[in-house]
Parts: C-alpha cells; sequence; structure tokens
C-alpha cells in the first residue's frame, strides 16, 4: 500500500467513525455440523454507545461476537463494516476499526506489558517497517487510559487476572479502533474490578458491544440489551425493558425479582427450592412479604 | 533505540561468525594458519595466491571451508526454523522436524542407498529432499482433514514422523547389509563430512529466500503469541500466513537435511538461548538466533571431526550431547512459568 492509500485509508476512517454507521450483524446464522448455534441474529449498535449480550451459556454470545469481529463468517446473513459486507473490507482494515477482547487470553511467550499492548499495532504496520512515532504514542495512550503505565516493563504472567483483563483492553485501544468487541471480560473478577473494568469500558469514545453474564452489571452499564438463546434473539431494548420476570424465568429457567434503582433495573434471583424461606440458615435476603416468590 | 540494538548484535554475530569460520578451518590434522587460509581464499576469489601447497591448499578449499560454511548455513537455518516453529506453534518444545521432514527425508535417503531407487539419476540428497517434502505433504493434508489447527499440525507431525521412522528402520533391517547401515546411521545422526561447494550454494540459497520470507512476516509471527484468534483479530491472515511460514520452513529443512542429515536440537535449544539475549520480539529474535545457530553449529562440527580424531563423530550426536542438557533447562523454565 503506498502512502497515498494509506492517508486515504485514514481519512475513510476518520470519516465513518463521525457519520459511518459502523460495524452490524444483519441476520446472521452460523452452521456448525449441521446445527445452528446462531439463528437469524440482527445487531445493529448505534456509533457510541454499549450493547450487551446476554444469554445462558451456549446461546451463541461468544459466536456472534467472532461474526462481528470477521474471525468466524457467517452462514447465511451479512456482516457489514459502514455498509460494506467484512469479508470484502480486508483484515487489517478490519482490525484496525474493530478490536476484539477474548474471554481467556493465554500466552507461553514472554511479554512484558508494553510487548502485549504493543501487538495492537499489528494492523497499522507494514512488513520490514519499524515501529514509528505514532505507534508509540497509541501504545502510551491506551497503557495510561487503563491506569498500566507503571506497569509497563512487568511480565505479562505475573500479572492478576484484572491486570491482564486491563491490559488485553489497552492492547484493544492500542488499535486505535471505533468498535470494540469484548468477550465475558468480567470472568473471574472481583466485584471492585468488575466495575472499574466496566466503568472504563462505558467511558471509552467507542462503539462497544459486550457479554455479560451478570444481569445486573449489564444493566449498570449497558444502553441497550440483545437476549440470546438457542441462538436466537429473544429481546432487544433498554435494560428496563428488557430485564422483566418473565424473560429472566424463560431464558435462563430461573424466578427473578426485579426492582428499580436510579432509573435502572435491580434483579434478584430466588432460591429454586419450594421449601418455606427459613429452611436454610445462611445468609440470604427477606422473602417477598405475599411468599408467592417461593413457590414451585 | 531498539534497532541500533539489532544492528549492533547483527554486525557482532556477523563479525563473530567470519572470525569463527577462518579460525575452524585452522584446526585439524594438516597444520594450516589464518594466514594460509587467506591466501587461499583470496587465491580463489581475488588477484592474490595461494602460498600453500596444492594438496593443502586443496584442503582448505575443497574440504574445510565448504564444511564450515555448510555448518554455518545448517546452523542458521536450523534456528531460525526452530524459532519460527515454536512461535507458529505456540508450543515451546517445538523444532524444525516436528512436520516430519527429517523423518520423510531418512526414508528417502535410505530408499536411494538401501533399496537403490532412481538409480544413478536419484542422488542420495535428492531422494532425501523428496522424501521430506512427501512427508510434509502429508502432514498439511492429514492436519487439515482434522481441522486445521495448530495443535493438529503437530499430532499430523508426530504420526508422520512415527510412520517413517518405522518404514526406515523396517528398510534398513530387512535389505541393509552391515556396512551399509553403518553409513545410513551416520547419516541420520547428521553430519557435515560430505559437504561440497554444491551444498553449500544450495543451502544458502535456500536459507536467504526463506529468512527473506520469515523477515516479512516478524509482525505476523508477534501477533500468534496469544494464539490464532487473538492473531486474526489483529487482522492477520491467518491460514494464509500459515501455510506459507509452514511451507518455507519446510522447504528449508527439507534442503538443509538432504544435505547434513537431521541435525538434532540446535533447532530446539537456540533459538530459547537467544530469546534471553533479545526479547520475544521477531525482528530482533530472527535474525539473531540464525546468527547464533550458524556461530554454534561451526564450533560443535570443529568439535565433532577433531575431538576423537581421525575418527569422527556424527555432528548431530554431539549437539545432542550439548542439547540434552539445555533440553532439560527449558523444560524446567516452561514449568516454573505455569
Amino acid at each position: 500500500m503506498s502512502e497515498y492509500d494509506r492517508a486515504a485509508a485514514r481519512d475513510r476512517a476518520r470519516e465513518v467513525t463521525v457519520g459511518g454507521d459502523g460495524v452490524r450483524a444483519d441476520r446472521v446464522s452460523r452452521r456448525v455440523g449441521g446445527r445452528l448455534v446462531l439463528d437469524g441474529v440482527t445487531v445493529a449498535p448505534r456509533p457510541g454507545e454499549t450493547i450487551g449480550l446476554l444469554g445462558p451459556n451456549g446461546s451463541g454470545k461468544s459466536t456472534l461476537l467472532r461474526l462481528l469481529g470477521g474471525v468466524l463468517s457467517p452462514s447465511a446473513g451479512v456482516v457489514t463494516l459502514d455498509g460494506r459486507p467484512l469479508h470484502r473490507v480486508g483484515r487489517r482494515s478490519v482490525a484496525r476499526r474493530v478490536a476484539a477482547v477474548q474471554q481467556n487470553a493465554h500466552t507461553q511467550t514472554e511479554l512484558t506489558v508494553r510487548d502485549v499492548v504493543a501487538l495492537g499495532r499489528v494492523p497499522h504496520r507494514r512488513p520490514w517497517s519499524a515501529v514509528s512515532a505514532s505507534d508509540h504514542r497509541a501504545v502510551a495512550a491506551a497503557l495510561e487510559r487503563t491506569g498500566l503505565t507503571d506497569r509497563a516493563s512487568q511480565y505479562w504472567h505475573t500479572l492478576s487476572g484484572g491486570e491482564r483483563q486491563r491490559a488485553q483492553i489497552a492492547r484493544a485501544l492500542a488499535q486505535e479502533p471505533s468498535e470494540l468487541l469484548l468477550d465475558e471480560p468480567t470472568n473471574h473478577l472481583d466485584i471492585q474490578h468488575q466495575l472499574d473494568l466496566l466503568e472504563l469500558v462505558t467511558d471509552l469514545p467507542v462503539t462497544t458491544v459486550i457479554a455479560l453474564h451478570d444481569l445486573n452489571l449489564a444493566a449498570m452499564y449497558c444502553d441497550r440489551l440483545v437476549v440470546l438463546r438457542d441462538g436466537r434473539a429473544v429481546a432487544e431494548g433498554v435494560p428496563s425493558e428488557v430485564l422483566t420476570p418473565v424473560l429472566i424465568e424463560e431464558v435462563y429457567g430461573v424466578r427473578a425479582e426485579v426492582t428499580s434503582a436510579h432509573g435502572s433495573p435491580v434483579i434478584r434471583f430466588l432460591r429454586r427450592g419450594a421449601g418455606p424461606p427459613t429452611r436454610f440458615s445462611g445468609p440470604r435476603t427477606a422473602p417477598p412479604e405475599d411468599g408467592h416468590g417461593w413457590e414451585g | 533505540m531498539r534497532d541500533a540494538r539489532l544492528a549492533l548484535l547483527t554486525a557482532g554475530g556477523l563479525v563473530v561468525l567470519a572470525a569463527s569460520v577462518a579460525v575452524t578451518v585452522t584446526i585439524g590434522p594438516a597444520d594450516i594458519s589464518t594466514a594460509d587460509v587467506w591466501g587461499s581464499v583470496s587465491a580463489r576469489l581475488g588477484p592474490g595466491h595461494s602460498t600453500l601447497s596444492p594438496l593443502r591448499d586443496g584442503i582448505v578449499w575443497d574440504l574445510r571451508m565448504p564444511r564450515a560454511l555448510l555448518a554455518a548455513v545448517c546452523g542458521a537455518g536450523l534456528a531460525l526454523c526452530g524459532a519460527v516453529m515454536q512461535s507458529l506453534l505456540r508450543n515451546p518444545l517445538a523444532d524444525p522436524f516436528v512436520l516430519g521432514v527429517s523423518s520423510g527425508a531418512s526414508t528417502g535417503a535410505v530408499a536411494v542407498i538401501v533399496l537403490g531407487w532412481g538409480g544413478a539419476v536419484v542422488s542420495l540428497s535428492a531422494g532425501a529432499f523428496l522424501g521430506a517434502m512427501l512427508s510434509f505433504g502429508l502432514v498439511m493434508v492429514l492436519s487439515h482433514t482434522l481441522g486445521a489447527t495448530m495443535d493438529r499440525v503437530v499430532l499430523s507431525g508426530v504420526a508422520a514422523m512415527q510412520l517413517f521412522s518405522a518404514l526406515t528402520s523396517f528398510v534398513v533391517l530387512t535389505s541393509a547389509d552391515a556396512e551399509t547401515t553403518r553409513g545410513v546411521l551416520f547419516w541420520l545422526l547428521g553430519s557435515l563430512s560430505g559437504a561440497a561447494w554444491a551444498d553449500v550454494a544450495l543451502c544458502a540459497a535456500v536459507l536467504a529466500g526463506v529468512l527473506a520470507v520469515c523477515l516479512a512476516h516478524t509482525t505476523t509471527l508477534d501477533a500468534f503469541a496469544f494464539g490464532e484468534e487473538a492473531a486474526a483479530n489483529l487482522g492477520v491472515r491467518v491460514a494464509r500466513a500459515r501455510l506459507v511460514l509452514l511451507s518455507a520452513v519446510a522447504l528449508l529443512t527439507a534442503a538443509l537435511v538432504s544435505c547434513a542429515g537431521a541435525i538434532g536440537f540446535v533447532g530446539l535449544v537456540l533459538p530459547h538461548a537467544t530469546r534471553a539475549l533479545t526479547g520475544s520480539g521477531h525482528v530482533r529474535l530472527l535474525p539473531v538466533t540464525a546468527l547464533v545457530g550458524a556461530v554454534f553449529l561451526v564450533w560443535v562440527d570443529t568439535v565433532a571431526r577433531t575431538a576423537l580424531a581421525p575418527q569422527e563423530i556424527p555432528v548431530g550426536v554431539v549437539t545432542s550431547l550439548i542439547g540434552v542438557p539445555a533440553f532439560v533447562a527449558v523444560l524446567y523454565r516452561a514449568r516454573r512459568q505455569t
């Protein structure tokens, strides 16, 4: 690619961040060995918003994220980036716009935090080219943003789980994406780190699609939710509309109470057993007054 | 700053390599000085004239020089291939022979030596090369059928290795006499004793091409640190990169093995040693590991041909004697990390 092409590509990307419609999945399906793991799902994030993907294990959240990132291609339907089908855009160009953080990042290689974050510059670099000033700037900015500047020289395998996730997010930011895809980034983190991480992510000036298990966190941090079950989107909308006791029971097979606090829904799960609430002496919340919540 | 360090390491490595070749060529039963070597080389390449007798001149130019250079090329190539394989397969214990290339080469060589396949048309090296390529092809087809992930490549390589080793043993045990068996064994263990200028030229040309391909893929190799999906997310066309790099490695390994046999441990251990010097970034790792491999094998081969002179030890035996303790150290390090 010539210097001119590069400049043109940059301009296109800039234009698009402002006026394009970003990445979207239009009725995408994915078939694996005869089984539909994803069945006609549409996701169309608006620029800058945070979309939460909910659904039980195996409902197709990760598959959908892989399709959005172009790592897998749909068996039916199409994923587009600013209206162009992803497979026509080219892997490098996609990676300059869409960054993904996988569930379990693992490496055998001895890498420092800075090395890991610098991987985000791979789609911006040409073969044989040296590391440029803009690469250094992007890495420094990503480290700063995630609060890892002091840890830049520390080795990856000495980091805690929360720090590893932050390092992966910093790597994604070094890609300078306009869209960020996160697959259960709060897994295995304590509650403080979960909140810190989601604060960090939702404050970023990018469109974010994030798979989550925790319904309360999803309600707190996402602008809109898409709920998947068996590969189908069964609900979509703002958290207060989507997270109802009926939907939660239907999708997860568990019963819950939903109350509202500061305009966002709060979910409290109810014990499964039909027995009286006093049967178990461990710490727990009081049963609802009418006792209906415990009926089986 | 980083590039300055790379330049320093590369320049230093080249100087050490040149000095190593110049010195090791003087070592041996025939007493030859560095000045004699210089005279012989300049007589061939330039206007100078050799002060040596034709016999000793021959020892320098026709025996020791191609041998030292082939050792350098083999060492460089094997270390380079090992580094690439370890990164691509994300396995610290991977080496250039994981693709089954060396076992295939052995079977090809044995088919030529023992069974006389190919008559006078196909030389031992050509037979070995064909066997190596056949084995690599089998591994690629197998791994593709099994699902085309990196661990499938490793498993297919192991399968091919077993198959071709069995074939080699079968042919040797059923068809070869004692003398042929000895020759085959010597070749299997890896030896640079048959080095000729033609081998040097061929291997050096392949090394240059493959090194260029690998250096063009340094950022791609970096991107594989967190696996194939992570690499794809970073804009790498994984299937294409894998095919290009595996083919390049297989081609170079096949060329080296068909000239010098399967010299073990260089490709396994030296990339690890080099990482301690350069870090994991491939821009620095690949050229430096090639230089380290070259210097290492030049000296090891000198030990192999002089330690028990006049009897020669196969160089593969010497590398393994040095390599096994180093291998244990690598394992120990890997254990500590988990």
